[in-house]
C-alpha cells in the first residue's frame, strides 16, 4: 500500500469524469472569496441587532407609558399632588405634556447623546444609576452562568453517556427538581437554611456593612479585589455571592442539564460517531470531538438564552436576598413608575440579549464550517 | 503486505477461480477467518435474541468476498461484531481470527487498537458517516496519528497520498476542506481513504455504493477493485445488491436470518444458485438481457429478530418448500469442493422449476 501513491491524473478514468466536475469546481470560487462570506454574515447580524435595539425602545416606551398608573401620583407626595402648580411643574419637567410620539422622539434623541433621562426616584441621571447597579448584577449573573454551564453541561453529558443507568436517573430527577422550583421560593428556603439556621453563609449585600469596596476597575468586587491583591475582600465578596448565585443558577442548571442530555443523545446517534469508533479512537476523543462538538451548537443556543434570562431572574433573587443590583433597581423603579429608569433597565437588558445572540451566532460560525462557508 | 502485493500483481485474480485457489493454498493464512460466530442481542424484555447463528466466513489475502442478504439478515452485525461495536448488551461467541488473532479473545483495549488500524470499515452513507464539522484532513489523520504515532506533518503527507490514491482532485487543498463541499461519490472516496489510512489488512465495506448515484457506484466499485489489485487489499463487501457482487466479489456468501445459506465462488453462486433464497434474490434483479421477463419478488419478508421459523428459516417464503423443511434445519452441503448450499432440494430441479413459476 505504501508504494501506491497513484498519480491522480495518470488515468482519467470514466467514473471519475462523472463525479469530478461537482467536487472539482466547488473549491475554486469558495476558497478565492476567503472569509468574505463570514464578514458579510457578521455585518448582517450586527445591523439586525441594531434594528432590534431600536425596535425594543419603541416597544418598551409604548408599554411603560401605557400602564394604568400615574407617575404624578407615584412620585409626588400627598400635598404636592393637590398643588396644581407642583403637578404642572412635574409634568413640564418630565415632558409629560407632549404627545406620546413626540415624547418618544425626544427620548430617542437624548439617548443618542448618551442621555437616558433623570430618574424620578434618585434624581440622578439614569446612566449613572445603571453604572452603579449593573456591575453588581453582571458579577452575580456571570458567576451564576459559569456555575450553570459547568454543572449543567457536565451533568447533561454524564446523563447522556450513562443513558438509563443510575447516574442518568439521579441526574434526571435533580434537573427536574431544578426547573420545577420557583426562584423566589428557593431563595427564601436557601436563605433560611444556609444563612439563618446553619449560619454558613452571610447573605445580604455584596460586602459586610461598613466594609470598603475595592477600588473600582471593572466594578466587579471579586475581580477588582483580586486585581489589587486584596484577598480578604475577595473572600468576603465571593462568599456573599455564593448563595444568590446558586439560587440564580439552580433553574438554569436544570434547563442546561436537560438540553445537554438531549443534544448529546442526539449527537451520539450520528453515523459519524460510529465511524469514529470504527477508527479505533479512544472513547474520550470520540465523545469530545465527535459527540460534544456537534452537540455544542444547540447547547450554545440555550446557554445564550439562559444568560439573558439570568439578568431578568436577578429581579427576584436580588430582592429576596438583598443584592444591590439591577434587579432591585428595576423593582423599585417599577413600583414607583419611574419611567426613565424602567426604560433604562429595559434597554440595558435588551442590549445584553442582542449582544449575546450576536455572539452565539458568531460562535455557530466558528464551530460549524457549514455556516461559516456558505 | 508488500510481498503479497507483488504476488497479487503476478496473479491478477481477475477470475474468481484463481483467487479461490490462491486462498486455499496451504500455509496462506486468511486475513479473516470467522468460525461458528454466534451473536446475541438483548430483546425488548432483556432476554437474548440470536441475530447471528453459527456463521463461518473466510477472506483470503487480496480477496474480495461478498456477503449478501436482505436487511436484517445479520450482514452488518457480522461486521460490527468483528470491530467490537455491537449494540449495547450484544454478545459474540465463536472465533473471529484476524491474521490469526482471535478478536473475541482480545481485551477492549486490544480491539480498539485493531479498529481502524488492522480492520477498517466504510459505511453505507457518506453523507452521514463523515463528521460535518471536521476538515477532511483532520478526519484522515486523527486515527492515523493515534495508531501510528505520526507527527502532524507526516500524517498530512500520508493523507495527501491517500487522497491521491482514491483520486480526489487537488489533494493538498482538499485537506482543508469540509465534507459538505464534496459530492456524494467524492465523499465515499474520502471515506475509503480514511479507512485505508492505517494500511489495514482487511476492509469492511458495508453497502458502500447503496447511497450513491448509479453512475458514481461504478467508480467506487472500480476503485475497490483497483485497490485490491494494486495494494493487495482484502475486502469483505456487505451488500444486498447482487449486481455489486457480480462486478466485484471473488466469492459470495449469502445470509438469511443470521445464517449462511449459500457460499461459493461468484460465478457458481450467481449462475447456479444452490439455495432457493439466492435464486429468489437473482430473480428479483433486473437483467439487461432478460428481455421482457417480469421481475419476480420474493414473497413475504425476512423474519424479525428472534422470530426465525423452525427448521429452514426460509421455508415460509420458499416456493419449493416441502413438509420436512419446517422440521429439520439443513446444514451447508458441499456441492463442489468450493460451493455449498443449505438446501437439500436438488438445485437442478430448483432451476428447472423456476421456468414454470409465473
Amino acid at each position: 500500500m505504501s508504494t501506491s501513491s497513484a498519480d491522480p491524473t495518470a488515468r482519467p478514468g470514466t467514473p471519475r469524469a462523472a463525479a469530478s466536475p461537482k467536487g472539482g469546481a466547488a473549491p475554486g470560487p469558495r476558497a478565492a472569496r476567503g472569509s468574505h462570506p463570514f464578514a458579510r454574515f457578521v455585518l448582517v447580524r450586527l445591523s439586525i441587532g441594531l434594528l432590534l435595539c431600536v425596535g425594543i425602545t419603541v416597544l418598551a416606551f409604548v408599554l411603560t407609558h401605557s400602564v394604568p398608573g400615574d407617575p404624578v401620583a407615584a412620585n409626588l407626595g400627598d400635598r404636592a399632588q393637590n398643588d396644581p402648580a407642583a403637578v404642572a411643574a412635574f409634568k413640564e419637567k418630565n415632558g409629560l405634556n407632549d404627545s406620546l410620539p413626540s415624547q418618544y422622539f425626544t427620548y430617542l434623541g437624548n439617548l443618542l447623546h448618551g442621555d437616558m433621562g433623570t430618574s424620578q426616584q434618585t434624581h440622578r441621571p439614569v446612566w449613572d444609576d445603571l453604572a452603579d447597579k449593573v456591575p453588581a448584577s453582571v458579577e452575580l449573573a456571570l458567576f451564576a452562568i459559569v456555575l450553570a454551564l459547568v454543572i449543567g453541561v457536565g451533568l447533561g453529558i454524564v446523563a447522556a453517556v450513562t443513558r438509563n443507568g443510575w447516574p442518568d436517573r439521579v441526574i434526571r430527577v435533580v434537573s427536574l427538581a431544578g426547573v420545577s422550583m420557583p426562584v423566589f421560593w428557593l431563595a427564601q428556603v436557601a436563605f433560611y437554611v444556609f444563612s439563618f439556621k446553619l449560619g454558613w453563609i452571610q447573605a445580604g449585600g455584596r460586602l459586610s456593612p461598613g466594609a470598603i469596596p475595592p477600588d473600582e476597575i471593572t466594578g466587579l468586587y471579586t475581580l477588582d479585589s483580586l486585581l489589587v491583591g486584596d484577598t480578604g475582600t475577595f473572600g468576603e465578596a465571593f462568599s456573599r455571592m455564593i448563595l444568590p448565585a446558586c439560587v440564580l443558577a439552580a433553574f438554569n442548571i436544570g434547563v442546561l442539564t436537560r438540553f445537554t442530555r438531549a443534544a448529546v443523545l442526539e449527537a451520539l446517534g450520528n453515523d459519524y460517531v460510529r465511524a469514529a469508533r470504527a477508527k479505533g479512537l479512544p472513547e474520550s476523543t470520540v465523545i469530545r470531538r465527535h459527540v460534544l462538538r456537534p452537540a455544542l451548537t444547540s447547547i450554545l443556543t440555550v446557554a445564550g438564552l439562559t444568560f439573558g434570562g439570568m439578568l431578568a431572574g436577578t429581579v427576584l433573587v436580588e430582592n429576596v436576598l438583598s443584592w444591590p443590583g439591577l434587579g432591585q433597581y428595576a423593582y423599585k423603579s417599577a413600583l414607583n413608575l419611574d419611567l426613565p429608569s424602567i426604560m433604562g433597565v429595559c434597554l440595558f437588558v435588551a442590549v445584553v440579549y442582542v449582544v449575546i445572540n450576536l455572539l452565539v451566532d458568531l460562535l455557530y460560525g466558528v464551530i460549524d464550517p457549514r455556516i461559516r462557508l456558505s | 503486505m508488500t510481498p503479497k502485493v507483488t504476488e497479487m500483481n503476478e496473479n491478477p485474480a481477475s477470475t474468481p477461480d484463481t483467487s479461490t485457489r490462491e486462498k486455499s493454498t496451504p500455509g496462506a493464512e486468511p486475513v479473516l477467518a470467522i468460525r461458528d460466530l454466534v451473536v446475541e442481542l438483548p430483546g425488548p424484555d432483556g432476554s437474548p435474541l440470536r441475530a447471528i447463528d453459527g456463521v463461518d466466513l473466510t477472506v483470503g489475502r487480496g480477496e474480495i468476498v461478498g456477503l449478501a442478504g436482505e436487511s436484517g439478515s445479520g450482514k452488518t452485525m457480522t461486521a460490527l461484531a468483528l470491530l467490537g461495536l455491537l449494540p449495547q448488551g450484544g454478545t459474540a461467541a465463536g472465533q473471529m481470527l484476524v491474521e490469526g488473532d482471535d478478536v473475541l479473545k482480545m481485551t477492549p483495549r486490544q480491539v480498539r487498537d485493531l479498529r481502524g488500524n488492522r480492520v477498517a470499515m466504510v459505511f453505507q452513507d457518506p453523507m452521514t458517516s463523515l463528521h460535518p464539522m471536521l476538515s477532511v484532513g483532520k478526519q484522515l489523520t486523527e486515527h492515523l496519528r493515534h495508531h501510528k504515532k505520526l507527527d502532524k506533518r507526516a500524517a498530512n503527507a500520508r493523507a495527501v497520498e491517500l487522497l491521491a490514491t482514491v483520486r480526489i482532485p487537488d489533494p493538498e487543498r482538499a485537506l482543508g476542506r469540509y465534507p459538505h463541499q464534496f459530492s456524494g461519490g467524492m465523499r465515499q472516496r474520502i471515506a475509503i481513504a480514511i479507512a485505508l489510512a492505517c494500511d489495514p489488512a482487511l476492509l469492511l465495506a458495508d453497502e458502500p455504493t447503496t447511497a450513491l448515484d448509479v453512475t458514481v457506484q461504478a467508480g467506487i466499485l472500480r476503485l475497490l477493485d483497483r485497490l485490491r489489485r494494486e495494494n493487495g487489499l482484502s475486502v469483505l463487501i456487505i451488500t444486498h445488491d447482487l449486481g455489486v457482487m457480480s462486478a466485484l466479489a471473488d466469492r459470495v456468501s449469502v445470509m438469511y436470518a443470521g445464517r449462511i445459506v449459500e457460499s461459493g465462488p461468484r460465478a457458481d453462486v450467481l449462475r447456479e444458485p444452490r439455495h432457493p433464497y439466492t435464486r429468489g434474490l437473482l430473480d428479483a434483479l433486473p437483467h439487461p438481457d432478460g428481455g421482457n421477463a417480469a421481475l419476480v419478488p420474493i414473497v413475504g419478508s425476512p423474519p424479525k429478530l428472534g422470530q426465525a421459523p423452525s427448521g429452514c428459516a426460509f421455508h415460509p417464503r420458499c416456493p419449493h418448500a416441502v413438509a420436512g423443511c419446517a422440521e429439520e434445519r439443513p446444514n451447508l452441503l458441499a456441492l463442489t469442493p468450493t460451493h455449498a448450499g443449505a438446501c437439500p432440494i436438488d438445485p437442478l430441479a430448483v432451476t428447472a422449476s423456476k421456468v414454470g413459476t409465473p
